[in-house]
């Protein structure tokens, strides 16, 4: 154990792993509160496009992901600002059309054999030294627009009308929620694959949820779970060479199956 | 002066008219209860006085002066509070966003606000709450909580969209006497479709559908005192009659 430790891309792998965990928990909560689930899950795969978009033209798959599913999340914003009635239909196409764009960019790029399952499925181990820089930078952007605008993101959150008479600026704090959650994605979709984004982004998140009675409580007890399935996913992962991301979503997974029967024994 | 002036006021939605030639006075410290069938147009007229919805003709002015200016002189306490239940938010956080206009430190709550809040949680009785969830309390304790938010910034004016809606009786008696309570005060507007309850806390009714109609309580004294209870349609005759 302590000699794979000493290998480097167990500790990115590892670093990576608690980065993302960290981040998904804060912006899970978030999504999780905002009832915007389906809309991290359109994001998420209109970032496909991006991928398929970075490698056909040779760019970072980072970049090219994260222009894609910032537009999306720009768009999605203007969307549910404007046509709230609308929404699930533009996102649901999308989704469609940002997955067939990078379907068919990877088809079109000569010689190119990346593996497609790493993307639907994460590849925790290939995280690199600069991969890391920028899951941590996210992180600290991330932790910093929530503590200095809580309050705001509070009641944008809770009561988006009355926060709109107190004058806040729905629409921006909305529309800023929804950019750090396309980022998170596709930082998260290195980790966990895009299929499997939308589950890190809720399920430690609904078990915070029932346990706090504030946000920031929720956030940080988010990301503590997270990290937490996160790292023994890791482990059932390196122990029965099963895939990471499947791995850290079914031990997620296991433990809310845990959380729910226990809540349920706890009040008979 | 009136607090509230409102002048000629059309609204039209889609080119659908939903409100016309409306003509409104409201004085200090009256009890204005806004009536009329859903689709009427009430929340329109609510969303105009609030600066929410732009003028399109005629005028409103609070205070003298256009809505969006004494916002924060408006206190609000907005139609459904069961929405959002699971939300993981205190009481007293809650009423915290009410603030609007004070000095806010960096992150956290200063000393104050957090006083003022406790506050206005005593003066709807929930100040035992403040440290509970939401979503934990009954829906007439959240709307306590609701009207202490829209407390907590002192307004003159409060404003409340269907106060009752979702409430046991009991609890709608709770919430009235309450706001006769704060009527010695403050100027108090509600939109209800509890007509036999408002009628014995309001002083003044008016009739938005489409067009506005007032009705003055006094007249009706009589009415008051036959029974304790009596329903919509004997009403609705007796402010028939009043107009032809």
């Amino acid at each position: 154990m302590i000699e794979l430790l000493s290998y480097d891309f167990i500790q990115n792998a590892l670093i990576a792993g608690l980065l993302v965990s960290m981040a998904s928990g804060i912006i899970g909560s978030l999504i999780v509160v905002n009832r915007m689930v389906f809309l991290a899950g359109g994001i998420a795969h209109t970032a496909y496009g991006g991928i398929g978009t970075a490698v056909f033209l040779g760019l970072p798959i980072f970049l090219g992901a994260s222009v894609f599913a910032v537009i999306a999340a720009l768009i999605i914003a203007a969307i549910t600002l404007k046509h709230r009635e609308r929404m699930d239909t533009f996102i649901g196409l999308m989704w469609a059309v940002g997955m067939a764009i990078g379907v068919v960019l990877i088809d079109l790029t000569p010689g190119y054999q990346a593996d497609f399952m790493s993307y639907l499925f994460g590849s925790i181990l290939a995280v690199s030294q600069s991969d890391i820089y920028f899951m941590a930078t996210l992180l600290a952007i991330i932790g910093f627009i929530v503590t200095f605008w809580y309050r705001d993101i509070l009641a944008v959150s809770y009561d988006s009308e009355y926060a709109n008479l107190r004058g806040i600026n729905v629409g921006f704090f909305y529309t800023l929620i929804l950019t750090l959650s396309a980022l998170t994605i596709v930082v998260a979709i290195k980790v966990v694959g895009l299929i499997l984004v939308i589950a890190l982004l809720t399920i430690p998140v609904y078990i915070a949820e029932r346990l706090s009675t504030t946000l920031y409580g929720m956030m940080l007890l988010s990301a503590l779970f997270s990290s937490i399935f996160t790292l023994i996913g890791l482990w059932f992962s390196y122990r029965f060479d099963i895939a990471s991301g499947a791995s850290i979503i079914l031990v997620s997974a296991f433990s809310l199956f845990l959380f729910l029967l226990i809540n349920r024994l706890r009040l008979v | 002066m009136p607090i509230i002036e409102i002048k000629n006021l059309s609204f039209s939605y889609n080119k659908q008219k939903i409100l016309e030639g409306i003509n409104l006075n409201v004085e200090e410290r009256d009890f204005l209860a806004i009536i009329g069938p859903n689709g009427g147009g009430k929340s329109t007229l609510l969303k105009l006085i609030l600066g929410i919805n732009p003028i399109q003709e005629g005028s409103i002015k609070t205070f003298g002066e256009r809505p969006q200016k004494n916002l924060s002189k408006i206190g609000y306490v907005p139609q459904n509070t069961n929405v959002n239940t699971d939300f993981p938010i205190k009481v007293i956080e809650v009423v915290l966003m009410g603030h609007i206009g004070t000095k806010r430190p960096l992150f956290g709550y200063a000393k104050e606000e957090k006083m003022c809040a406790l506050g206005a949680l005593a003066q709807v009785g929930m100040e035992k709450f403040a440290n509970e969830k939401i979503g934990s309390l009954s829906g007439g304790q959240r709307q306590r909580v609701m009207i202490a938010r829209a407390l907590c910034a002192h307004p003159k004016i409060l404003i409340l969209d269907e106060p009752t809606a979702s409430i046991d009786i009991e609890g709608q008696k709770q919430i009235y006497k309450l706001l006769q309570e704060l009527n010695q005060n403050i100027t108090i507007i509600v939109v209800s479709h509890d007509i036999s309850v408002i009628m014995k806390y309001a002083t003044k009714i008016a009739h938005v559908n489409k067009r506005l109609t007032h009705h003055h309580l006094n007249s009706q004294n009589s009415l008051k005192h036959q029974c304790d209870h009596f329903c919509e349609v004997e009403m609705f005759n007796q402010f028939k009659g009043e107009i032809s």
